[in-house]
């Protein structure tokens, strides 16, 4: 008797332990596939591009030949723009989610707010450009400039920050504002001193993310009438402007192939700036981590 | 504390309205410089005099590369001049044409009556002139061994949507029985407009699921390169880079089987496959000295820079009669 359930336990144990090594394999494929898809693309990335990454690709202006053509207007058009879209959308963001976490009361109008704030956070970016378009271009009449573009992709990422800010001020432990309030500050003291800096982390972490989505967008722009050639650098907010991943697309859609490598070269630079964003992302928080 | 929230808030909304007032005061300062055209001679030749502002262009995605050669070369006689180039498409540029947005409109079809007449509804009169010549190439697998030219009326019946051919066999007896697949740009652009109304008779493309649509070229490309029993059709550039993969179909247009290339194109014979790609600029803004200066040049030096780009350039007697056209 007893050695027969002996038996069977030790079946069982290791059909069990078989089981778990399946998962174990199932999931490391998991995993695995996103950085070999993302191997391959770098790989293939460099391979087309590295002979393209020279200064000319930093200081020239688009051109018909490929071995004169740089992305000077564009790289400049992105930077400006993510200039302004930071602070313009730190600000509006963090507000809204200030207001929504510390001072808006519980109620239905707050809620719907809310699925609001949530809802547009997926609303994909061809909308914005449509919307941008509507009130920034024609309503507003700024034109087809680099402030329209600011303010549509702004309106881009608000969601994403709201949504985001608001869940680093919600992970504040109740503990540091109740010691804030019986030390007699008020609310804006509490929410300024022991609340913000404490969600510091988080709130940056998710603003950057966001600024990078918003590189990366093509879609919104094109809508609303970012230029595909364009060789002269913007100076002042109502000049019209380029992005690079619009002249990424312009080189890749030519039929000559030193103009494919030429985007790859573009790409190279884009993934850089965004590996770049995230980095300082991770410095940021762990300097703030540090303070608290 | 619930009024002290209050008050907060409307200061809050009164410094975001003072901020969005101040940003559109810089804009508008902005413009006001940038769009004020420098008082310089008008009449003496471009060449020579310094002239500044902004010209706006949009249009054609096919005509785009022509026109940043020559805005690239033209900054060199003009560094004042700004010449920014988009690519809406070319039914995207002539809307902002007609709605005066735009000075030159790319385009790679001629204007549709619809789009004339909203053009004179506000009042737009225009130029309409031709840049250069592509050739729009029909083209088959390298590893397709039996297609040695097709006719007109096979064409239509291997794209259009009536009496489709659904297997090669189908165009010639003598043809494998396999089925055709076809590689097509959408129907947003040009070259499909343009294939649409001569190959088509304007009845459109068949839509089953042997099509292949895409706005992207070099996808056609690979996926003609890629199935042996595939067949598309693109501009004459995309087919000259490729030209290691792909098999060039000579087109009989009544005069037996002529294959495109840079002489049959010009000298019109590759016909009725070769299309000649616009510029329409508007007539007003011609009469600004940096359009006049940019569109003059554009007429001067578009043969030698189409062709680099990839195009045909026009015969020269055409050239004459395009710039006769100016005034």
């Amino acid at each position: 008797m007893n050695q027969w359930t002996t038996a069977d336990d030790h079946k069982r144990v290791l059909m069990r332990r078989r089981i778990d090594f399946m998962l174990r394999l199932l999931f490391l494929l998991c995993t695995s596939i996103g950085i070999v898809a993302l191997a391959v693309l770098i790989v293939s990335i460099v391979v087309d591009g590295f002979r393209y990454i020279r200064p000319e690709l930093f200081l020239n202006y688009p051109s018909r030949r490929a071995a004169q053509a740089g992305m000077k207007s564009a790289i400049v058009g992105s930077i400006y723009m993510l200039l302004m879209m930071a602070p313009i959308s730190f600000v509006f963001g963090v507000g809204a989610a200030i207001y929504l976490e510390e001072y808006a009361k519980k109620n239905r109008a707050t809620r719907f707010i809310q699925l609001n704030i949530s809802t547009l956070a997926g609303v994909p970016s061809i909308v914005y450009g449509i919307l941008g378009l509507t009130i920034f271009v024609r309503f507003f009449a700024l034109e087809r400039s680099l402030i329209s573009g600011t303010l549509t992709m702004t309106l881009l990422v608000l969601p994403v920050i709201i949504v985001s800010a608001q869940e680093a001020i919600k992970a504040v432990p109740k503990i540091r504002r109740d010691a804030s309030f019986a030390l007699g500050a008020d609310k804006w003291q509490t929410v300024s001193r022991a609340v913000l800096p404490s969600a510091m982390p988080g709130i940056l972490t998710g603003v950057i993310l966001a600024m990078s989505r918003a590189i990366g967008e093509t879609a919104p722009l094109v809508m609303i009438g970012a230029l595909t050639y364009i060789s002269f650098l913007p100076s002042s907010l109502k000049d019209s402007f380029s992005v690079m991943p619009i002249q990424i697309f312009n080189w890749i859609s030519r039929p000559q192939e030193e103009f494919h490598s030429l985007a790859a070269a573009g790409i190279m630079v884009l993934l850089a700036l965004l590996l770049l964003m995230n980095f300082s992302a991770i410095l940021l928080r762990n300097k703030f981590q540090k303070h608290i | 504390m619930n009024s002290r929230t209050r008050i907060r808030l409307q200061a809050g909304l009164v410094i975001a309205l003072l901020l969005l007032a101040v940003i559109s005061a810089c804009a508008n300062n902005a413009t006001n410089e940038g769009a004020t055209p420098s008082p310089t001679d008008t009449d003496s030749p471009a060449e020579t005099a310094q002239l500044s502002g902004q010209i706006e262009i949009d249009g054609s995605s096919t005509v785009f590369p022509i026109m940043e050669a020559i805005s690239e070369e033209f900054n060199k006689e003009q560094p004042n001049i700004k010449a920014p180039i988009g690519v809406s498409g070319t039914g995207g540029g002539f809307k902002r044409f007609c709605t005066g947005e735009i000075a030159i409109s790319n385009a790679s079809r001629p204007i549709k009556d619809e789009e004339k007449t909203s053009c004179q509804e506000k009042g737009i009169e225009f130029m309409d002139l031709a840049v250069a010549y592509d050739g729009l190439s029909v083209v088959v697998s390298k590893e397709n061994d039996f297609v040695d030219h097709l006719k007109i009326d096979e064409l239509t019946k291997i794209f259009g949507s009536e009496n489709t051919a659904k297997t090669w066999k189908d165009v010639r007896p003598e043809w494998p029985a396999e089925k055709i697949l076809i590689f097509s740009p959408g129907a947003d652009s040009g070259t499909f407009d343009y294939f649409n109304e001569v190959i088509l008779d304007k009845k459109g493309l068949r839509s089953d699921e042997a099509v292949s649509l895409s706005e992207d070229d070099n996808t056609l490309v690979q996926g003609v390169a890629g199935s042996k029993y595939g067949i598309g059709y693109f501009g004459f550039a995309y087919y000259e880079e490729n030209a290691d993969k792909l098999k060039i179909v000579p087109i009989d247009g009544g005069k037996g089987p002529i294959t495109p290339s840079r002489d049959t194109i010009k000298d019109g014979s590759y016909s009725p496959l070769s299309r000649p790609l616009f510029i329409y600029v508007n007539k007003k803004e011609y009469g600004r000295p940096e359009v006049r200066a940019f569109v003059d040049f554009a007429m001067d030096n578009v043969p030698t820079l189409a062709e680099e780009v990839g195009y045909i350039p026009l015969p020269d007697e055409k050239y004459a009669e395009q710039k006769a056209k100016l005034k």
